[in-house]
Formats: structure tokens, C-alpha cells, sequence
């Protein structure tokens, strides 16, 4: 598979913390992203994503270089920990908002966003407002965001983890069905090697100030030669 | 190099608040370059400038200090006091900001005016009568206006003692006086008084209906007399740079102090408390009782007077009435637009000094140069309402943008970073993110600088003829010419509508769309 996303001689600085990181994502893969609390997985996203400065190095998305791009006009969709969803819009406004920014949006995309809707068990629930959806509802609603974006890159950062533990399961599992579907290549923050087992090839590890090129995930989570094994040990 | 994306593009755009500072700066800083240009030097300041100087600063100094001094125990009295009603006192002192000033003074009158109700008791007891003309009167007014404001700053201070220093304190069995609350005095009370201090800098309206002759008239009250009956532009702008070096030097040294906010809100808290029986209760009764009669008995009277009233109250005042809500409604419109235009510009330095120039920049002050600008060209009485509307968003900006730029602030930390990665950046940003999450303190804010341009008599008093008269001058003539029935008729309807129009705003910001 060619290298869909490529990370160059990357280098972040916050204060004292450094981020390095030369690596690249296979096109339509899904990879972890694993490591110690505090040791930047979502600093390496929010790098990809053009919300981190960085200090040198650069991102190509399939030979184009991406560095400059503002974050609205990169090839990808995120989904952060909270706030994905504007509470004072409808849900269907809220999902229209990854096709056109301006909610410009003509008859075929309103039809497309019930299909969406009904595609992910939130069958009339577009007029609704966030706050009268269940947690899961929401992180469903956020989902739809993203399959209506229809951007070739996806990054979580943990958007289930206030999620019970079956719940967190059921809408990984959900998004990774619906969008490897569309071939779409995705990359996650994740604390649990049980759900990089599930669902990641491949796992980055970030620690240390580097995040490492992506290993396949069992060789990634072995706990006695692999990378996390002192992270992994931890009760 | 380093490169960042995210910080290179603004995600809304900046001309709208380039703009913005561009006018503020015009009406303050303008307006002082026509005054500063018109002044005229030759003798340096007159005896009548410096009497007019130490009278401003004084009645200013005399004002905050008794404001403070009472405000003390009526604060500590609601912070360690839980009863019925406290809330509402709390909300009612933060009344004064939307309550026009000749409304109360008409209040003020009926209470302690020649024919009030004081001094009706002082002369049925055979005692000499009081007079609420001259310093005593305008520290009065200033009393009951500041009075609240102090209250619930002070407030703010004491709730903010943690309680678990009360519990310490109690088992110790410290003085809670002088371990606590005296430290949070010394902190708290300097920045208070130097805010009253600078609102009674730039009162015109009190002066002008209690001051007056030479010993107690401030410096815009002169700026008025020498514009208005003498028509002497150039003493007008001599007095008008004295009230700028004034003002903007209380304004720099409010500044050095960090002036206190009324954050509006956590005020249900009441610690518990382990001193304040015995005399203690005396004391807080007499405090919030006090309080009480000072503020709600002025206020009933202009409500029983202003129904006796409302029959003589003349036919012209619904033109009067219609003129005031149009500049009100234009001025709050366009200062929340300024406001909002400010605050998208995210902590730049010259949008954060445009929203508090306004402070040092008196309103007299700013309708003089506007006065001397215009007059070459056109007949300033023709300009008196929107030069009035203009000014009054001006003044009423520094309070909207407070309102609204830690709003801002606010919603960009939670939501800022999902609308950039959907790239929704300017109109779209402000259409579907910015304006329906801010509608709540935009409401607010528009209403309050609403209410204040509807009960605002400064520069409309330096502007205007008898055919452009909004209802505070309507009121002001009436009041002059000995028909205090009428007056006191239109006052109820400036308080109504000054009420109503805040209301309005408020309610619809808060109204679930």
C-alpha cells in the first residue's frame, strides 16, 4: 500500500516538551496511536490536524505538502474529546457542517444527511439539539459529521473515551465499519491495547519526545519486547 | 523558521475591528485634538477653573469615600446573612446601571428636596430645614447611585474568603475582623472607590440639576454654561482638556490598581459563620435597613408621584419619547457592533485600549469637539441626535465589551478548534458559531448601553433645540420650569421605558431560539 500520509523531520516545541517525529501512515489503514500520559499523542494529532506549530519539518499528504494549509483545508476530519458538536445547532445542521462550512446545502445533501441519520440509528432525530441525545447518540452524530466530510484522512483523539466501556467498543467498532468503507485511512489516540487489538494494523508509539514509526500491532503490544512494555506493566 | 498554520490565518476577518478603533479613537482622541486645537491658554487657568477643578475632585473623593464607608457593613451583613429577599436586594443593586439619573433625582427630591418628606418632618418637629442643592446634594445622588455598586463589589470580596478560614478561625477563636475581612478590605476597597471615584468624575447629569452657582459647579458642568449661555468655544475647550487630563489621570492610576469586576453572579453563597450574634445582629439589621429606605423609598416616590403626574405630563412628550427610543436603540445597536468588532480582534492592543478610552474620554468632553468640529459646517443643533447616539455608544462601550470579550474568549476555548478543522472562518464562523453563543451577553450588553443612552442627559443637554428634546431633557425643562407633577409623570415613563428596553434586549438573548 502507498504512503498516504508522511510526517518529515517533524519537531514540536511547547516550553520545555519536544515532539519529534519521521514517519508515514499507510493509505486506508488504521492505526493506534499508543503511549504514556503527557507524552504528546495528541500534540502529534493536533500536528497532523495544522492546530500545532511546528517548529521545522513537514506533512505531505500523498506528495503534497500540507504544511501551510490552515486547519479547515487539510484532507482530513478530527474528532476531539468534547465539543465536536455545536449545542445550539441541530443535529442535522451539525452533520451538514462537514460538507459546506457556510451550511450551504441543497436538497441532495438534506436527503444525504438522513441517510447518514438512518445509516447510523438516529432516524428523526435531525431537528433534535445535541443536548436531547443520549452520549452515545451524540458520539454517533459526530460520526455522521464525518462520513459526510468524506475526507480521505481521519483522526480521533479519544472522542468515546466518556463513554461506558461496551459503549466505547460498540462506536469504534461502528466507526471503523463505516468508514474503511469508504476507504478512508484513520488514525487514533488510544489508551487501551485492547481496542488497537481489535481494530489498529498498525500502532504508533509516542514516549520520550519521538513518536516511532508504526510497527504492526502485535509486534507494537508485545509485553515483553515491545516498545510499551513499561507502560503496559502498569497496573 | 517556525510555521504555523493556524496562527497565520485569522479565523475571522480584522477590518471590521480596525474599523471599530478607528471611530472609538475618532470620538476620543479626535475629539481631544478639537478641543486641545480650539482651547485658548492665555492667563492659564481662571479662578473660576480652579474652583470648578477642586469642586469636581472633591464632591468625587467626598462620594467615594461615603459610598465605601457604607457600603461596608451593608456587604458584610448580606455576606453573613441568609433571610428572604436577599437575592432580590442583590439583583436590585445592580439597578442603578439601567436607572436614568434625573429619574432618581426626581426621587432624591421627593425625599429630601424643599418639599420632601424630610424635610416635611424636620419643620412639623420645628427643626431647621435641610437643602439637597449644592455639595451635600450632588454627594447624595452620587451616594445613592455608588452606594449599590460598592455593595456588591464589596460583596464579591467577602464571599471570596474560603470558608474553611472562617471554620480555622472560629475554633481558634481569632478575631474574624481583623485576620479576615480587614486583609480582604485593604485588597478590595482601593480599586472599588477608584472606580466610584471616576464615575463621579464624569456625572454631569447630578451636577447639573443639584450643582450649579459658583461653588458647586464641576468642570463639565462649565464646559455646558460656557458652550451653551456664553457661547464661548474657547473656555468650553480649555474646560474640556482640564476634564481629559482629570479623568484620564484617575483613569491610568485605575489602571495600576486593576479596578474589580462584578462578575454578576455567585452571590447565593452565604458562608457559615460562627461570629455575628448579639450586637452584631443589631447592626446587620440597621445596615440593610438603612440601605433599604436610602434606595427604594426615592424609587417609590417616583413611582406614586409619576401616576399622580402622569395627567399633566404635556402633549409634545410622545414625540420626546419616540425621539429617545430611536437614539437608544441606534446607540445600542451600534455599540454592541463596536463591541463585537473589538472583542473578534482577540487581545490586540489597540482594540483593548479603544474599549477603555471611552472611560477617560468624558462625554462633555467628547460633544465639544464634536461641537467645535461640526460648526464650521453645519448647524450642531441639526446633529444633536445622532451625535448623541454616537456618544452614548461611545460611553457606553468600555461595560459591552467587558460583557463581551471574556465571552469570546470563552467560546473559542471550547469550540474553536472544531470550527477551524470544519474551516468555518469568517461570516460563517460568526453566523453559525459566534453570534448564537454569545446571544445571551450580546443581549445584555445591548441592552444595558440601551438603557443607558435612553437615560442619558449630557451631550443632547450641549446639542440640542427645543424641537430635538429626548425625555430626559423633556424632563430637565419641566423640572426647570417649577412643574415637578409633570416632571415627575415623565419621569415614570422614562423609567418604564428605560426598564422595558433593557428588558427587551435581555430577554432575547436569553430566549431559547
Amino acid at each position: 500500500m502507498p504512503d498516504a500520509l508522511q510526517l518529515e523531520q517533524l519537531l514540536i516545541r511547547q516550553g520545555s516538551f519536544t515532539l519529534a517525529a519521521d514517519l508515514a501512515v499507510q493509505s486506508g489503514s488504521v492505526t493506534a496511536i499508543m503511549g504514556p500520559s503527557g507524552g504528546g499523542k495528541s500534540t502529534l494529532l493536533g500536528a497532523v490536524a495544522g492546530f500545532v506549530p511546528l517548529e521545522r519539518g513537514r506533512v505531505f499528504w500523498y506528495g503534497d505538502d500540507i504544511t501551510q494549509s490552515p486547519p479547515g483545508q487539510r484532507p482530513l476530519s478530527i474528532l476531539f474529546q468534547d465539543n465536536n458538536l455545536f449545542p445550539h445547532l441541530t443535529i442535522a445542521q451539525n452533520i451538514g457542517l462537514g460538507r459546506s462550512p457556510r451550511l450551504k446545502l441543497g436538497t441532495p445533501e438534506w436527503s444525504e444527511i438522513d441517510t447518514i441519520l438512518e445509516r447510523l440509528g438516529l432516524a428523526g432525530m435531525g431537528k433534535r439539539k445535541p443536548s436531547e441525545l443520549s452520549g452515545g447518540q451524540q458520539s454517533r452524530a459526530a460520526l455522521g459529521r464525518v462520513l459526510m466530510a468524506r475526507r480521505p484522512l481521519v483522526l480521533l483523539d479519544e472522542p468515546f473515551a466518556a463513554l461506558g466501556p461496551g459503549l466505547k467498543q460498540e462506536m469504534l467498532d461502528l466507526a471503523i465499519s463505516s468508514l474503511s468503507e469508504a476507504g478512508q485511512t484513520l488514525v487514533m489516540v488510544t489508551h487501551d491495547p485492547d481496542d488497537a487489538r481489535r481494530v489498529a494494523g498498525n500502532v504508533i508509539v509516542v514516549a520520550e519526545g519521538k513518536a516511532h514509526a508504526p510497527l504492526p500491532t502485535g509486534q507494537a503490544l508485545d509485553g515483553a519486547t515491545g516498545p510499551l512494555r513499561g507502560y503496559l506493566a502498569q497496573p | 523558521m517556525a510555521s504555523s498554520p493556524n496562527a497565520v490565518t485569522p479565523s475571522v476577518p480584522r477590518w471590521p475591528g480596525a474599523i471599530a478603533a478607528g471611530l472609538v479613537l475618532c470620538l476620543t482622541l479626535g475629539t481631544l485634538a478639537a478641543v486641545s486645537f480650539r482651547a485658548e491658554w492665555s492667563g492659564g487657568l481662571s479662578a473660576s477653573d480652579w474652583a470648578a477643578v477642586r469642586f469636581t475632585v472633591l464632591q468625587a473623593a467626598a462620594s467615594a469615600a461615603l459610598s465605601i464607608i457604607a457600603a461596608i457593613p451593608v456587604a458584610r451583613a448580606l455576606a453573613r446573612r441568609r433571610f428572604r429577599g436577599r437575592g432580590v436586594l442583590i439583583t436590585l443593586m445592580g439597578a442603578p446601571f439601567i436607572l436614568p439619573v434625573i429619574v432618581a433625582i426626581i426621587g432624591l427630591l421627593a425625599v429630601f428636596g424643599r418639599g420632601g418628606l424630610l424635610n416635611s418632618a424636620l419643620s412639623a418637629l420645628g427643626l431647621p430645614l435641610v437643602s439637597i442643592y449644592g455639595f451635600q446634594g450632588v454627594v447624595l445622588a452620587h451616594v445613592f447611585f455608588n452606594l449599590p455598586l460598592a455593595v456588591r463589589l464589596i460583596l464579591h470580596g467577602w464571599l471570596a474568603i474560603p470558608a474553611e478560614q472562617f471554620r480555622v478561625a472560629a475554633s481558634l477563636n481569632m478575631p474574624v475582623g481583623r485576620y479576615l475581612e480587614w486583609p480582604m478590605l485593604r485588597a478590595v476597597v482601593p480599586g472599588v472607590a477608584l472606580a466610584i471615584f471616576l464615575i463621579c468624575l464624569t456625572s454631569f447629569a447630578v451636577a447639573l440639576t443639584l450643582g450649579g452657582g459658583p461653588k458647586a459647579t464641576t468642570v463639565e458642568l462649565a464646559i455646558y454654561q460656557a458652550l451653551r449661555f456664553e457661547f464661548d468655544m474657547a473656555t468650553a475647550a480649555r474646560l474640556a482638556m482640564i476634564q481629559f487630563v482629570i479623568c484620564a489621570t484617575a483613569a491610568g492610576l485605575a489602571w495600576l490598581v486593576t479596578l474589580p469586576q462584578d462578575a454578576g453572579a455567585g452571590f447565593d453563597r452565604v458562608v457559615q459563620r460562627w461570629d455575628g450574634a448579639g450586637l452584631a445582629l443589631v447592626w446587620d439589621v440597621l445596615a440593610l435597613a438603612g440601605a433599604m429606605v436610602l434606595l427604594l423609598l426615592p424609587l417609590g416616590m417616583v413611582v406614586q408621584r409619576g401616576i399622580a403626574g402622569l395627567t399633566l405630563i404635556p402633549e409634545d412628550i410622545w414625540s420626546a419619547a419616540l425621539r429617545s427610543l430611536a437614539v437608544a436603540v441606534v446607540s445600542a445597536l451600534l455599540c454592541s457592533s463596536l463591541a463585537l468588532a473589538l472583542a473578534l480582534r482577540r487581545g490586540g492592543v489597540l482594540a483593548g485600549i479603544s474599549a477603555v478610552l471611552p472611560l477617560a474620554a468624558s462625554g462633555l468632553m467628547m460633544g465639544t469637539g464634536l461641537f467645535i468640529m461640526v460648526w464650521p459646517f453645519v448647524d450642531p443643533a441639526k446633529l444633536a441626535l445622532p451625535v448623541t447616539a454616537m456618544v452614548n455608544a461611545a460611553m457606553a462601550l468600555p461595560f459591552a465589551y467587558r460583557a463581551l470579550a471574556p465571552a469570546l474568549e470563552q467560546i473559542e476555548a471550547g469550540f474553536g478548534r472544531t470550527a477551524d478543522s470544519l474551516g468555518m472562518t469568517g461570516a460563517a464562523r460568526l453566523r453559525w458559531l459566534i453570534l448564537p453563543r454569545m446571544r445571551r451577553p450580546l443581549g445584555f450588553a445591548t441592552g444595558l448601553a440601551a438603557a443607558m443612552s435612553m437615560g442619558d442627559l449630557g451631550v443632547i443637554a450641549l446639542f440640542a433645540r427645543s424641537d430635538q428634546e429626548t425625555l430626559p431633557l423633556a424632563m430637565f425643562q419641566l423640572m426647570g420650569a417649577y412643574q415637578m407633577e409633570a416632571a415627575a409623570g415623565v419621569a415614570l415613563i422614562l423609567l418604564t421605558l428605560s426598564v422595558g428596553l433593557f428588558w427587551l434586549f435581555d430577554r432575547g438573548g436569553r430566549a431559547d431560539a
